[in-house]
């Protein structure tokens, strides 16, 4: 079996594959709402890439991390709609 | 010749339209042309420090001058100028430079701007991001800063509810010595005077001018607020911003009201062109990042480049040109013409109305160039 790999999204534990993306772990832990725009609204991934910039995360204490470029790493602390 | 004016200036950047106002306010019939969109060169392109600078008395006294008329008109402006009163921190490095920053304590204090000295401790206070083992710094307090094409606009707007007309899109070819100027479409435009007010471009008005282009970098970060909280400046950069030949780059970073940060700066003559420059620009964040180390781990958003108008005695040029009192100038600010855009407008609507000047004006006057040198000390 593939290793897991354990971290938090918003204090909510989660485990996940290694060379999973932290986008993916985002969405495991139920959150669509990764980061929040300068008016307010909700925003998620969109390209995937690294080229939108949607998907932008806090990824312990350091803002606006795209979470799409990212892999998970043990004891990550993540946090969304920032 | 078509329509008559007092005064066109040509150049609708933050110094026309400081210009403009003033000569509006005054009651003069005011023109202001661009050959482009108002505001769109030097004065989109730089960061927007209110800052007081002492490379010498006049530029002392014309920086201190500005930086009280911007107070002044501080609560007048519309909220999107971002006028943060902040401070200017600037940091010494070593022994060397902290005597430079008393120096600078002393200078000031004697002429009243409000200073304070910071030894190592209190600029790491200050400023927590910054690194350790710095010597100390001074803090101007009064310094601050704003958003430059947003001003531009706040002082044109002013201009034409004075009367003053705006016209963009008309690009001059030349300034009459009968007054007025001849457009690029074959048409003149009369006028009792005309300023050339383009900064860097100001030499195509006028061949011979000891105006230079100096081309500067800047990076606008992603948001991270409270990451800096002063326009931070190195004491260095005194050593590499007042070499007038080679490029160089000095550590300048600035807290914007969104939590973005400016990051610059460069200095590069005989660079004409306005493409992004790697090698000047890794040295200008690598000196950025011996200040502040944690700069290294956030995103930047954007880069881009600018020219200055330098002139050899780092003094603008303000007042009639050498050649005909009909054609006058307002340029040559260099890095500081977005704070010494007001101190000009004044000084040269009160040269044209024969107003007493609150500051002597004759250390700008375009005269002390004589042969393209100039012509004192």
């Amino acid at each position: 079996m593939a290793e897991q790999i354990r971290l938090r999204v918003n204090g909510k534990n989660v485990s996940v594959t290694a060379g999973t993306v932290v986008a993916a772990a985002v969405a495991q832990a139920g959150q669509t709402r990764f980061r929040r725009s300068i008016r307010g609204e909700a925003r998620g991934p969109l390209c995937g890439m690294g080229i939108c910039m949607e998907c932008r995360v806090t990824i312990n204490g350091q803002a606006h991390v795209r979470s799409c470029q990212l892999l998970c790493e043990e004891a990550m602390e993540v946090r969304t709609d920032e | 010749m078509s329509q008559s004016f007092d005064i066109i200036i040509v150049g609708a950047g933050i110094v026309g339209a400081a210009c403009a106002a003033e000569c509006a306010e005054a009651g003069l019939k005011t023109l202001i042309l661009d050959r482009s969109i108002a505001s769109g060169g030097t004065t989109a392109a730089g960061m927007g420090h209110i800052v007081v600078m002492d490379d010498s008395e006049a530029q002392f006294a014309l920086t201190e001058y500005s930086r009280r008329l911007w107070l002044q008109l501080r609560d007048q402006l519309s909220a999107d100028v971002e006028y943060e009163v902040c401070g200017t921190l600037w940091v010494a490095a070593d022994d060397e430079e902290m005597a430079e920053a008393r120096r600078k304590e002393k200078y000031y204090t004697e002429r009243k701007a409000l200073v304070e000295i910071l030894d190592g401790e209190g600029v790491r206070r200050a400023e927590p991001n910054l690194r350790l083992g710095l010597a100390g710094g001074l803090r101007v307090v009064d310094d601050g800063v704003i958003y430059p094409p947003c001003a531009a606009r706040f002082l044109l707007d002013k201009a034409r509810r004075h009367g003053a007309e705006l016209r963009t899109g008309a690009a001059v070819t030349a300034l009459l010595p009968e007054g007025g100027v001849a457009l690029a479409d074959g048409s003149c435009i009369s006028a009792g005077r005309s300023v050339n007010a383009t900064g860097p471009w100001s030499p195509e008005l006028m061949p011979g001018l000891p105006v230079r282009k100096r081309k500067g970098h800047l990076v606008i970060t992603d948001r991270y607020p409270g990451f800096v909280h002063h326009q931070i400046v190195e004491l260095g950069y005194l050593k590499s911003a007042h070499s007038v030949s080679k490029d160089s780059v000095a550590f300048n970073i600035q807290p914007r009201q969104t939590g973005q940060m400016l990051i610059g700066s460069s200095r590069q003559y005989d660079a004409e062109g306005t493409e992004v420059d790697h090698g000047i620009l890794s040295r200008m964040l690598g000196r950025a990042m011996e200040y502040l180390p944690a700069l290294g781990q956030l995103s930047a958003t954007r880069v881009w480049t600018g020219h200055r108008a330098a002139t050899p005695d780092k003094l603008p040029l303000i007042g009639p040109s050498l050649e005909h009192d009909r054609i006058w100038l307002a340029s040559g600010h260099e890095g500081l013409g977005i704070t010494t855009s007001l101190g000009t407008g004044r000084l040269l609507a009160d040269l044209l109305l024969g107003r007493s000047t609150e500051i002597p004006a004759q250390p700008y006057a375009p005269a002390r160039f004589v042969n393209g040198s100039a012509s004192h000390g």
